[in-house]
């Protein structure tokens, strides 16, 4: 916590020009997840058991594959979206939440990616 | 990093109980916070038994008998007495709100009175709205205009263009609603509040105004403005009935349109 007065940080206010892009993306993810979501619950309910053989039959049809990773693509942005102003909210330590801001970056990239591989693992391997 | 109770010269502890004479009528309790930094004290709640029958059908009634019949050391704001001033903002039973137009019949039971949450306090149920002002004063709160004045008459509106600000311009600037916002307890110092951002909104819909790019520039801020999550504690306790949520919303619609087309908002 600074020694420095409130008064002091709000009269240096600035606009940081920006704020615009990150409301409008967090929007428009919320609202694909929406159809991706319902279809994610119904494709799951329609299965007859939840086997490796059945999952990844499933799971490798041209369709699903693409749309899983519009699904992955798209919840991995939205969660990094949000967790940004989470950490943006509650931890005011600079080197905290600088930190805690790229790990998270990180974080999301990496699930993105590793759900991707998989993805793109089942639907191009051999049906066993 | 993380507090999870107040400082430990913070910490509010029971004080006087101020009982009612015995020949009053109707008696109800008011819980109210005590707080004077000259004295080195925590904070306390005085109770005080106040004779209903004797006194005035409001909050501020209530507060003003308690200041003139038993403690004349009750430190607050008040001026007006209609709602009008905003000057006796305060946490009435759980809910930011205004002394003069609360009504005692409303609350059952003891009545709580607390100072505004989140501001730092001056005494008793004074409030420091130092940062508040100095955020209301980052706005511009002012007409700003190129276009040289009509010579012998204002500046006109249509009667629907002054629709747009009639809501607006009746904020009292009593901070009920800032001060309810946990958004703006978090980020005081960066995050302008409903309050403020209520009255931003009014000068950009203000039909008369020429600055409306400049003032929508200067909140695209990912915290001046964009620290409003919708939890819209502001628009459920404003004691004018006004709904800076919604202008707050109206105001990151305009910013999208802007952001994507660069072209003047229509008023």
């Amino acid at each position: 916590m600074s020694l420095g007065t409130v008064l002091n940080r709000t009269l240096g206010l600035i606009s940081g020009k920006g704020g615009v892009e990150h409301w409008w993306a967090q929007r428009l993810t919320a609202i694909a997840l929406i159809p991706l979501g319902l279809w994610l619950v119904f494709s799951f309910a329609g299965l007859s058991n939840f086997d490796y053989l059945t999952v990844t039959g499933w799971a490798r049809s041209p369709i699903n594959s693409v749309l899983l990773i519009f699904a992955v693509i798209t919840i991995s942005y939205h969660s990094q979206l949000g967790l940004k102003v989470i950490i943006e909210d509650y931890i005011h330590a600079v080197f905290l939440k600088k930190t805690s801001l790229v790990f998270s970056n990180f974080l999301h990239i990496g699930l993105a990616a590793v759900g991707i591989y998989s993805i793109a693992r089942v639907a191009f391997s051999v049906p066993l | 990093m993380a507090q999870f109770r107040l400082p430990a010269d913070s910490r509010i502890k029971q004080g006087i109980c101020h009982l009612a004479p015995k020949d009053a009528g109707f008696t109800k309790s008011f819980l109210v916070y005590r707080y004077d930094p000259d004295s080195g004290e925590n904070p306390r709640i005085d109770n005080y038994q106040v004779d209903l029958s004797t006194c005035g059908p409001m909050v501020l009634d209530a507060l003003i008998k308690i200041k003139n019949e038993i403690d004349s050391t009750l430190t607050f704001r008040r001026s007006c007495r209609e709602g009008i001033c905003g000057s006796c903002a305060m946490n009435i039973d759980g809910t930011n709100t205004l002394a003069c137009t609360k009504s005692i019949d409303e609350m059952k039971g003891d009545v709580k009175v607390y100072p505004l949450p989140h501001m730092s306090v001056v005494k008793d149920l004074v409030p420091d709205m130092t940062n508040f002002y100095a955020q209301y004063a980052s706005i511009k709160p002012w007409l700003e205009t190129q276009t040289p004045a009509p010579l012998e008459r204002e500046r006109l509106q249509s009667k629907e263009d002054q629709e747009l600000i009639d809501q607006p311009s009746a904020c009292i600037l009593c901070a009920c609603c800032s001060a309810a916002c946990p958004s703006y307890w978090w980020n005081e110092d960066s995050y302008l509040g409903p309050a403020v951002l209520l009255q931003a909104y009014r000068w950009i819909v203000d039909s008369r105004d020429e600055s409306t790019d400049q003032r929508l520039d200067a909140l695209r801020d990912p915290f001046s403005l964009y620290r409003c999550h919708t939890i819209l504690n502001c628009t459920q306790t404003c004691p004018k009935g006004l709904n800076p949520g919604k202008a707050i919303a109206e105001i990151k619609k305009l910013l999208v349109e802007r952001h994507h087309h660069r072209v003047p908002s229509e008023k």
